[in-house]
């Protein structure tokens, strides 16, 4: 399947959720100090979530590159596994100038529509399902760095959950059907807990917090509850 | 304030470790991971990472603890209904603002 309209239309529900988050990141950047523009370069140039998120933390906070690479590394890790399963699922017309283009727009979400459909991909397929979100990701960073300031600080505050309830709404379907993810789910939020409130550890800064974290938790479940399931990683 | 240089030099680590994470494994690999442990590790990352992110920080994430306990509650239970993410976002905003409306009229 090679067909751009059909990519397109299958990114509008993609990008309709795109807006909203973005609009929360426009809007903590630009209450952070940062310029409107500096804001959405970081969504053009980033196009995920929770990476920029935590980029965004460790830029406030003044860490480190090192800091920045590694919580980058750790956090969209993920990417590279879906790139890899994203590459048997494409078809020839993605030589490899194609790929190194469409690999900008690997998300969670275009990459399950993508590895979802019935038959091959191709490039055309790629582009319009990657175009609409990327255009709703930057948009929405723009409009929530520039309206951010005229919303009232009440509403401002509210919307400070609006990423961390996306991110609820990924993990808890998991936890719920497969008890392992549970287990690691709860290593890793109770490692990360511990350090917020356990004096002393505290001072870790919030970068390598989420990679400690997630990498101790990956790690005692990689080996307590090996995944049996082929591919079951989405 | 951030450092406008300062911020340029984040922004090209952020965005090329995010990039290359994506591009290079989709231009060179055409096999399947076959080790199990380093699968199963891939395959929990990304729920380690966003369990992480989320706890304790979605309770400091509307200046105001009751506000975010009740837009934690409302996400956690919309979420274990199988909501999608932007009913789950939607609804954990709207209570929180809610519990801050309330609190402002006490």
């Amino acid at each position: 399947m090679d067909c751009f309209k059909q990519g397109m239309k299958d990114g509008i529900p993609i990008a309709l959720g795109y807006v909203s988050v973005s609009f929360t990141f426009g809007l903590m950047a630009v209450s952070a100090g940062m310029n409107w523009w500096q804001a959405v370069l970081i969504s053009m140039t980033n196009l995920t979530s929770a990476g920029q998120f935590a980029g965004l933390d460790i830029m406030i906070a003044g860490g480190t590159l090192l800091e920045m690479a590694l919580s980058q590394f750790i956090i969209n890790l993920r990417y590279a596994l879906m790139s890899l399963a994203l590459s048997q699922k494409v078809d020839k017309t993605l030589n490899i100038v194609y790929r190194l283009i469409v690999g900008v727009g690997i998300t969670d979400e275009i990459f399950a529509v993508a590895v979802n459909q019935r038959q091959k991909v191709g490039r055309r397929y790629m582009f319009g399902l990657i175009v609409i979100p990327y255009i709703g990701w930057g948009g929405g960073t723009f409009a929530g760095a520039v309206m951010g300031a005229v919303l009232p600080e009440i509403v401002r505050s509210a919307l400070g959950i609006a990423i961390y309830g996306m991110f609820l709404a990924i993990i808890i379907p998991k936890a719920k059907e497969h008890s392992c993810y549970m287990k690691v789910i709860a290593i890793a939020v109770l490692l990360s807990c511990m350090f917020r409130w356990v004096p002393g550890l505290s001072r870790v800064s919030s970068g390598f917090v989420i990679i400690i974290c997630a990498v101790a938790a990956s790690i005692v479940g990689a080996l307590v509850y090996p995944i049996p399931e082929e591919g079951d990683y989405d | 304030m951030i450092d406008l240089q300062m911020c340029f030099l984040y922004l090209a680590v952020m965005a090329g470790v995010t990039y290359f994470i994506r591009a290079i494994p989709f231009v060179l690999c055409r096999g399947e991971v076959t080790n199990r442990f380093l699968k199963s590790f891939l395959a929990y990352v990304p729920y380690a990472v966003l369990g992480a992110m989320t706890f304790p920080a979605i309770l400091y994430s509307t200046d105001g603890l009751a506000s975010s306990v009740a837009g934690t509650i409302v996400a956690l239970v919309l979420a274990f209904c199988g909501r999608g993410l932007l009913t789950v976002a939607v609804g954990a905003c709207a209570a929180a603002f809610f519990i801050k409306v309330v609190m402002l009229l006490l």
